[in-house]
């Protein structure tokens, strides 16, 4: 085929195109402007079935305990949690401020997902890396995942005290599974290819590992730190239930213990607060980090 | 090209090996074999003989699963031959052999590296600072056509155009030998065409040895100085056809009209038909358990 023929191909086509936008371009504004306007009515309507949703369980639930059909003894009322997070917050709690408990529950918290985090993309990459070692552990790993970890959680604290460390330990251990599996999945999923062309341009090891292996691994991992962080607080709740002398945790089981169900809702309330905002923080890593993937079809679509 | 060779030659100046010799690639009776998890035993490569001299555009065509791709891998030092030897300017391969670049059938560009990054990959792993290895990039990434795609990310590319890009990666670190495996076989013809041209003048500029794999018998021709037919499994090699066809070619949508080429091309075919025609009456009665790549 000539370059002439092509070009006159393109110049035919050209002239198709340019008649059809001008039968069309006159209603085309009009088409944007009702897709825009369906558009917004839906994320009102989505908006609206929210607001009633909430307003329907937490009105429902406060009915039904102002008329005794639902006990409030058992299952504490939202005015009665609104008032306690109030109380916590002008009088504080039993062991001091409500900023002091949180901060020592966050403290821990983030300390165990840094440790566990940490851990975890390092063990994965070097089994990841290693066969043989990684046939050689996976086994012991699998059993050291099989077991029920938040009750390691009673060893810790025989071994490292009421204090911080023991619910670090435990964040810590609850997070690494997490992340190490993603991790070791992901550098296993590596582009054979990628790695082959890198060796042949002159790659060393540690080169293969930061362009290469890292990189490509990271879409696995940062989706598992959505999962991790609540992990890692979970870890650092239970760890203070089961012995503490501050934290959330610790206001959660003196309030079990008083029959309070209005101070567990209360810390709950809390908790799922700051659980939110650390997954937004997450989302934006994730977008800064993986920046380059396209976008997929639903995000494009402007979900 | 003595002087070119020259240049290659600076980083291994221990070696006293002209620079034309640099880029010789000896195939010598080499066998592959892989062993499966299973404990099986599968022979790839039987006996393989031929080189590619100084220079020179080798093509090798054969069926699915005739262990060309397995041959490319010995070549760079990806893998180690069960029997025989394979040497690169003169040397047996040892490691990854130096001087030489891969483009894969499914372009290797990392996709959370932009265009840039991408090309100035070769500089970078051999020691370039960023600010050198990026202006490399740059230059070759004008040669190649793509000057204001810099900063674009590979999936915002045509398949035509990751190509250039997956070339200019390739070509950046002056390789004395450039291997190829079926690198436009997943592009629509025009494209291929383009390439093919593309990849034509690239070539004579800088003339290093090709070893292009491809089961497309026309492209071998229009490119090549050698094809080399290869058997299915295991991959012998069936036949060696030096292609005199004049250069430079021109374009390879042309070329494949004039008679000397017809004449080859039936020659080759009638090798090549046999060997096609087994290897899919392989495919269609027997199960495709072997997981080795063409």
């Amino acid at each position: 085929m000539s370059n002439a023929s092509v070009g006159r191909e393109a110049q035919a086509l050209a002239a198709v195109r340019s008649t059809l936008a001008e039968e069309t371009g006159a209603s085309e504004a009009d088409i944007a402007r009702v897709a825009r306007s369906k558009a917004r009515r839906r994320r009102q309507l989505v908006l609206l079935a929210r607001v009633l949703t909430l307003v329907v369980v937490i009105g429902g639930w406060q009915l039904f305990t102002a008329l005794k059909i639902v006990d409030p003894f058992f299952f504490g009322r939202p005015s009665g949690i609104a008032l306690k997070v109030r109380d916590w917050v002008e009088h504080g709690t039993a062991y001091g401020s409500l900023w002091l408990q949180l901060g020592v529950t966050m403290k821990e918290a983030l300390l165990g997902f840094g440790y566990g985090v940490s851990a975890g993309i390092f063990v994965g990459i070097v089994l990841g890396q290693n066969r043989f070692l990684a046939d050689v552990v996976g086994p012991y790993i699998k059993v050291l995942n099989a077991i029920p970890r938040i009750v390691l959680g009673v060893l810790f604290i025989v071994w490292l005290g009421l204090g911080t460390a023991s619910k670090v330990m435990l964040a810590a251990v609850l997070v690494f599974f997490v992340v190490f599996f993603n991790a070791f999945q992901g550098v296993r999923e590596v582009d054979r290819n990628f790695v082959a062309n890198a060796r042949v341009l002159g790659a060393s090891r540690i080169q293969i590992v930061r362009h290469v292996v890292v990189p490509s691994a990271l879409t696995w991992i940062i989706a598992s730190l959505h999962v991790a962080f609540g992990f890692s607080i979970i870890g650092a709740i239970v760890g203070e239930f089961l012995g503490a002398q501050r934290g959330l945790g610790l206001v959660i089981a003196t309030a079990m213990n008083n029959f309070d169900p209005n101070g567990v809702w209360a810390a709950m309330l809390i908790i799922a607060v700051i659980a939110l905002a650390a997954e937004a923080l997450i989302t934006q890593l994730e977008r800064r980090l993986l920046s380059w993937r396209p976008k997929s079809a639903a995000e494009s679509a402007g979900s | 090209m003595a002087a070119r060779g020259a240049t290659n030659m600076s980083r291994d100046s221990d070696l006293e090996v002209s620079g034309a010799e640099r880029s010789r690639i000896d195939i010598v009776r080499v066998t592959k074999r892989f062993v499966t998890p299973a404990g099986a035993a599968f022979t790839a490569l039987e006996n393989i003989d031929f080189t590619v001299e100084p220079g020179q555009f080798c093509a090798v065509v054969g069926p699915t699963g005739c262990g060309k791709s397995t041959t490319l891998g010995l070549v760079a030092g990806l893998d180690r031959p069960t029997a025989g030897v394979v040497r690169v300017g003169g040397q047996a391969v040892d490691g990854i052999t130096q001087g030489i670049s891969f483009m894969f059938q499914n372009d290797a560009l990392l996709p959370w590296k932009t265009v840039l990054g991408n090309v100035a990959l070769g500089p970078t792993f051999r020691g370039a600072s960023k600010k050198d290895a990026q202006a490399k990039a740059r230059q070759w990434l004008r040669i190649v056509g793509l000057t204001g795609f810099e900063d674009h990310h590979p999936h915002q590319l045509s398949g035509g155009m990751r190509k250039r890009v997956s070339l200019a990666a390739a070509l950046i670190n002056e390789p004395s030998i450039l291997l190829m495996d079926e690198p436009f076989g997943a592009l629509d013809v025009q494209t291929k065409a383009i390439m093919s041209n593309e990849l034509l003048s690239l070539w004579e500029r800088t003339r290093p040895s090709v070893l292009f794999i491809t089961h497309d018998l026309e492209e071998a021709i229009a490119l090549a100085d050698r094809v080399v037919v290869m058997t299915a499994g295991p991959g012998k090699v069936k036949g060696v056809y030096d292609i005199d066809l004049p250069r430079p070619r021109g374009a390879v949508q042309e070329i494949r009209f004039e008679p000397r080429f017809l004449e080859l091309h039936h020659q080759i075919w009638e090798s090549l038909r046999e060997e096609v025609e087994r290897a899919y009456a392989r495919t269609v009665t027997a199960s495709p358990a072997k997981g080795v790549r063409p």
